[in-house]
């Protein structure tokens, strides 16, 4: 116990004071924190300029117009040649000329703009929708329809899934959203790392065989020891890197919106310019997205996407290490040897995506019971709420899993990492499993 | 009392038999040479031993307990094939491996330092692995070895590779560890080493020990009494009676005497006639002789069985 404890601090300690380690651990959430930046950057860039406006309107279609953020309008009472003669004193960005409505039953109404400068996307569509929202109001008052009343008739519709089995909680269609971004969150962290510290291990069993410390190790400790000090020692510094993370990229998140002085509800805002998404509407659904957040039982997930965390690591990272070992120096001709790894892991992705969409289906449930898919199938079920005794036969199933698959792969690399200058087959291998210690 | 007692031992992998029903004993204290040619099967006994695989048939005893799980700290090995830790510093690297051999981190710092100023090397601590040579990692690595004061230690080739001053420093060290008690295997197919250095040897070829004990005796039991004469006057004529010449010079002559002839009738005979004799030497054979002899003898009988 003592020794696999020295080696567990051994295979933590070289890697966490690397220089890579610190840099990548500290990069990544600069990273974030850039991109976020760049984002709301780009965002503001356009509106922080002011744009002013003419317009000019004969027939008297718009009866009053409000400057919108950076968009200053005033309508004038000069002709348009008088105007564009003297447009490079008269201050203006742009001259909107609105002719006159010929048909009212019409649907498509051009309106040109004089200017010398292009309009950006954004800015083109803002002002498309106030004219456009000004003829509609022309349009109304000229069918002498009551406005309010044509309110009325606007009705938005959203599907709300209900249990056939009433239970006590009322899930909105935001719940299921905000479920499957965390589901996909997860089994993208899940798929991330345990390819990543998967593949560290790896390269670190070959590296000791190449290496040919391999032998003055096991002269002094099991062949297990050391293959579960790395592994432990590995998934140590997963965590530790995780955790930083975890903590790193929200707060690189609030000092980026402290620094620009952003309120993240303009970016929502500025998103939802040209689609008919009413911001009152966003608004609200964001509320309903931060309750639903709160809603879920984080009590539960947390600890069971560690548990299915550490459960798919020693699964997948211990067959990583036994490939290792029967790689040796020689990657190219190994690589084939990592592909039953790898095509798991993968499928497990994609049906992950699946699963999400259809969280109840025989699919969503066989695959978050097989324990090479459950490590990234059922975290990302987690927030649908699944019945207790598939999580629970999930784990079990799981934990049994990664027990034999641990001891599979002792077996392998005991012999893998004594063997040198042959190329290994799965023939081979399986031979492995039967030789005596 | 042996430190070491190896009976019946078998080891296979696959259908490759590397260890054939091999027994030997080692007398403590001694220095034990384990010989044979590339790829007899010393290198997987080596592995027995040292607890790295386990025997498929037989027993290893180790100061008369059978073999077990905390003997490695009482052993010692620097395998033929070193290997280091490249990225880590030396110090680190030599308390990690002393705490895996059940040192207590003052006792292995204490050690680390005490070899650190016996090699004249006390700025090495921070230095890493892969800024030293080649020949100063092989002293790294004979210092990783011995750290824990072995009871046995086993070497598989411990000089390839190291300068004659290196090789110095480590046979004067190995030398020391001997004197105060250390039984000390030694593997290696350089049979001038062997001759210098050990007391008893074991020959391995093909998985089978072929020949064992004391080089004094096997070098003994090996002999064809031949003798060397260096004289002045004439030899008698009818020497050829009782011995065949091997080789002759003015002075000096190379004879072998007849199977249950005394080198004392060879003697007297010589004197009656009044040669002076300057030196008489009985030329044993070298152990290389020996061990190419045996080696192709055991070889041979495999050929024929194919």
């Amino acid at each position: 116990m003592n020794k696999l404890w020295l080696i567990i601090q051994r295979e933590y300690l070289t890697r966490v004071k690397k220089r890579s380690f610190i840099l990548a651990t500290l990069l990544t959430p600069l990273a974030f924190a850039l991109f976020y930046a760049i984002i709301i950057f780009t965002v503001t860039y356009d509106t922080s300029e002011a744009l002013k406006v003419a317009i000019v309107d004969k027939e008297g279609i718009i009866k009053s117009i409000a400057d919108e953020g950076t968009l200053i309008f005033k309508k004038e009472n000069r002709n348009l040649d008088d105007l564009l003669e003297n447009f490079e004193e008269s201050g203006y960005n742009g001259i909107i000329v609105v002719p006159p409505i010929k048909n009212i039953t019409y649907k498509n109404y051009s309106v040109a703009y004089y200017s010398d400068s292009q309009l950006g996307l954004d800015v083109q569509s803002k002002i498309e929708n106030i004219i456009g929202d000004k003829i509609r109001d022309y349009k109304i008052e000229k069918l002498k329809f009551d406005k309010k009343e044509l309110e009325y008739l606007r009705t938005s519709i959203t599907l709300n899934p209900e249990p056939i089995k009433p239970t006590d909680e009322d899930e909105t269609p935001v719940a299921s959203i905000v479920a499957a971004i965390i589901g996909y969150i997860m089994g993208f962290i899940m798929y991330g790392t345990v390819f990543i510290y998967g593949t560290m291990v790896m390269r670190s069993v070959m590296e000791e065989k190449t290496n040919r410390i391999v032998e003055v190790m096991i002269s002094s400790v099991r062949p297990f020891q050391l293959m579960m000090g790395k592994i432990i020692g590995v998934g140590a510094v997963g965590l530790t890197q995780v955790a930083i993370w975890a903590i790193l990229i929200p707060s690189m998140y609030f000092l980026v919106i402290l620094f620009f002085d952003f309120d993240p509800e303009q970016m929502n805002a500025a998103a939802s310019v040209g689609n008919e998404v009413d911001v009152e509407e966003m608004e609200d659904m964001v509320t309903q997205a931060i309750t639903e957040i709160g809603n879920i039982n984080w009590w539960a997930i947390v600890p069971l996407f560690i548990f299915y965390f550490l459960g798919g690591y020693f699964l997948y990272s211990s067959m990583f290490a036994a490939v290792g070992s029967a790689i040796g120096d020689d990657l190219g001709e190994g690589q084939a040897l990592t592909i039953p790894i790898t095509i798991p892991v993968v499928m497990a992705l994609v049906i992950m995506m699946v699963a999400i969409r259809t969280p109840h289906s025989s699919l969503a449930f066989w695959s978050s019971i097989f324990p090479l898919f459950s490590p990234i199938v059922m975290p990302a079920r987690l927030a649908f709420d699944p019945p207790i005794w598939e999580i629970i036969l999930s784990i079990v199933v799981l934990a049994g899993a990664s027990v034999f698959f641990v001891w599979l792969s002792g077996r392998i690399y005991r012999v893998g990492i004594f063997m040198y200058g042959k190329k290994v087959s799965f023939k081979e291998i399986g031979k492995w499993l039967f030789y005596k210690g | 009392m042996n430190v070491l007692k190896i009976e019946n031992v078998t080891k296979a992998y696959d259908k490759n038999v590397a260890v054939n029903n091999v027994s030997f004993e080692m007398p403590k204290g001694s220095i034990f040479g384990l010989l044979g040619p590339n790829g007899a099967g010393k290198t997987s006994l080596i592995r027995i031993i040292t607890t790295i695989t386990g025997a498929d048939q037989g027993t290893v005893y180790l100061n008369g307990e059978k073999l077990n799980s905390s003997h490695p700290e009482q052993i010692g090995y620097m395998p033929e094939e070193r290997g280091l830790y490249k990225k880590m510093k030396v110090g680190e690297h030599l308390l990690y491996l002393a705490r895996l051999k059940g040192l207590s981190k003052n006792e292995a710092t204490n050690e680390i330092n005490h070899w650190f100023s016996k090699f004249e090397i006390e700025d090495w601590w921070d230095k890493k692995v892969q800024e030293l040579s080649k020949g100063m990692q092989q002293k790294i690595q004979f210092i990783a070895t011995i750290i824990h004061k072995p009871k046995l230690l086993i070497l598989d080739e411990p000089f390839s590779g190291l300068d004659p001053i290196n090789t110095n420093l480590i046979k004067d060290e190995i030398d020391e560890m001997h004197r105060n008690g250390t039984s000390i295997i030694f593997s290696t197919h350089r049979m001038e080493q062997v001759e210098e250095i050990c007391e008893y040897i074991v020959l391995i070829n093909e998985g089978r020990n072929v020949l064992e004990g004391k080089v004094k005796d096997i070098k003994n039991h090996f002999k064809e009494n031949i003798f060397n004469i260096e004289f002045e006057g004439e030899l008698p004529e009818n020497i050829d009676e009782i011995a065949t010449v091997v080789k002759q010079k003015s002075q000096s002559i190379t004879i072998k005497l007849q199977e249950g002839i005394d080198s004392n009738v060879l003697l007297k005979k010589l004197i009656k006639q009044g040669v002076h004799i300057t030196a008489f030497n009985e030329i044993l054979p070298s152990l290389n002789e020996i061990f190419i002899k045996q080696v192709e003898q055991s070889a041979k009988p495999e050929i024929n069985n194919e």
